[in-house]
């Protein structure tokens, strides 16, 4: 009887397609997801929707070229990207970068990690279900960090600022103020998302539990930043392997218990706070002069032949970049080790067995930026 | 229901705030003097006739190749009764605003600052409705420079404040 009843419901398996052009995919992702009633079966991801071969360009142009491609590998965290970058040609051409300029950067490259995690802040909460509020919350604050960053680099989102060797030019006189100013209004944004979510029995009904992956799992598909720390994993290149400045500065890696969506939301929360405590220490440690470039730097930078691989720890992740140089004054041959690719790799992982409408949260808690993981 | 509360009154506490956005079309934001919209071509105001002297270095500077040169001889030079020391002289210049990622490479290759970034809102007000509409050409691009309607920012790559 029990199983005639069961054969009765014996539901067919649907393939939905979700993308490429869908909302909740934050940019060009197309996956097919094959479902038994509202539970996932299986993820089938097709990725490659935003690929603009920004390696290879790059290969056919000099190092002070590239960078504006290294840009828009990265769209919302341009200045990691460009850090990955242009320090992996100075390690090749054995550039010694003045110390004002690290701490510039660091800043720089702090204040980007917070306005890309409140985008996801915002984009997420919007996968969550909540319409429009934290999404515009997400905005606001990231509006504030983007026109500091007009203000020193002349772009929003494209900087082309970092350059090997350096800066490409100062940060405006004002710089130090209008950083403070602009933590100000952060610390109250981190304030408004913790009261609109992290308590918020509603939000965590939705999140807690959904979309698990454990440590092990999460460190065999390569997984890393804020997603893989979620997991239990304190891993982050910039404690690990201290770039920049980063040795001399106090700050806590940030890690989850559960491996869930919820703790990959509230490690990203933890962490905007130990950014703000690191802008913070820099803005105490930097000197306010002091040169941002090399003495001497050719006009035509030529690196000699080698190979090397660097890493940093962007928003999403580890994002590393190989580059080999046969002596000339463009790549031999760039790849770019994105950390969302590998993140993504575990969606099948972690949305199988989950309903339809978690599956989107889980691709959203992993911070999905699609031009990096396409390039 | 502790929770949702505290969420609401986050929402709430907003309502005392000041507004951030502002009404687009209307109202522009001031824009710094770095910012970077497209390439213009500059004009010295002095000798009265472009800076640029179709020295070709920003066109092969440039990564997305979108910038076409041609000089001619300076008919305003010393050595025919003019005033300009100026031996060459832009001939024709098209920059394809489509194709430009508005790098800043071609502002600094340029020997004789005679080039820069438009740092007002018509750099970033230039939707047309054609793409062959956005390849600006020598008067098009020297026109805001003559009219004296750009507070231009030059910058020199590793200069600081001092
Ligand atoms: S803008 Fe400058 S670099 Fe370009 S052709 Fe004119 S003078 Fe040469
Ligand atoms: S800004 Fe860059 S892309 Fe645009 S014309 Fe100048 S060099 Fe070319």
């Amino acid at each position: 009887m029990v199983t005639e009843r069961a054969r009765e419901f014996d539901t067919q398996d649907l393939l939905i397609n979700v993308g490429p052009q869908h909302p909740s995919t934050h940019g060009v992702f197309r996956m097919v997801l094959e479902i038994d009633g509202e539970l996932v079966k299986d993820v089938i991801p097709y990725i490659g929707y935003l690929h603009r071969g920004a390696e290879k360009l790059c290969e056919t142009m000099d190092y002070r070229q590239g960078i504006g491609f290294m840009d828009r590998t990265e769209y919302l965290a341009a200045f990691n990207a460009e850090l990955s970058y242009v320090m992996a040609v100075e390690a090749l051409a054995g550039l010694e970068v003045p110390e004002r300029a690290q701490w510039i950067r660091m800043i720089l490259c702090e204040l980007n990690r917070i306005s890309s995690h409140f985008m996801f802040m915002g984009a997420f909460g919007v996968d969550t279900g909540v319409m429009g509020t934290p999404f515009i919350y997400g905005w606001r604050e990231r509006e504030g960090i983007i026109d500091l960053f007009e203000e020193i680099s002349g772009d929003r989102m494209m900087y082309a600022y970092f350059r090997p060797g350096g800066l490409a030019w100062d940060v405006t006189t004002n710089f130090k103020a209008r950083v403070r100013e602009v933590l100000k209004s952060i610390t109250q944004g981190i304030k408004d998302f913790d009261g609109l979510f992290t308590e918020n029995e509603i939000f965590v009904a939705r999140t807690k539990g959904v979309g698990y992956i454990s440590a092990e799992d999460a460190i065999d598909y390569g997984m890393s930043g804020p997603s893989l720390r979620a997991s239990g994993v304190p891993m982050d290149v910039r404690k690990d392997e201290p770039y920049l400045k980063y040795s001399e500065i106090d700050f806590k890696v940030i890690t989850g218990e559960h491996g869930d969506v919820f703790d990959r939301y509230h490690c990203r929360l933890q962490e905007l706070r130990e950014s703000v405590k690191i802008i913070e220490q820099c803005l105490a440690k930097m000197p306010d002069t002091g040169p941002i470039m090399p003495e001497k730097m050719p006009r035509m930078l030529r690196t000699p032949p080698g190979e090397v691989y660097l890493r940093t720890e962007a928003p999403r992740g580890e994002y590393g970049v190989y580059l080999v140089s046969n002596g000339g004054n463009r790549p031999y041959r760039l790849k770019v080790r994105s950390a969302c690719l590998s993140n993504l790799q575990a969606l099948k992982q972690m949305s199988v067995g989950q309903y339809v409408a978690d599956a989107i949260l889980v691709l959203g808690s992993i911070d999905i930026v699609l031009s990096e993981v396409d390039r | 229901m502790k929770g949702i509360a505290k969420s609401l009154l986050t929402t709430l506490s907003t309502f005392s705030r000041k507004p951030v956005t502002r009404d687009y079309p209307n109202v522009h934001k001031t824009l710094p003097e770095r910012d970077r919209a497209f390439p213009l071509l500059l004009w010295d105001q002095e000798i009265d006739e472009p800076f640029c002297t179709g020295c070709h270095a920003c066109e092969r500077a440039c990564p997305v190749e979108c910038m076409t040169v041609l000089m001619k001889d300076n008919p305003n030079h010393k050595s025919v009764g003019g005033t300009s020391s100026r031996r060459k002289i832009i001939d024709k210049f098209w920059i394809d605003y489509a194709r430009c990622m508005r790098c800043n490479i071609c502002v600094e290759v340029c020997n004789f600052d005679a080039i820069a970034m438009n740092n007002t809102w018509t750099g970033h007000e230039t939707s047309v409705h054609d793409r062959k509409d956005l390849v600006m050409d020598l008067q098009m691009l020297l026109s805001q420079s003559h009219a004296g309607a750009i507070k231009e920012w030059v910058p020199v790559i590793g200069q600081t404040n001092e």
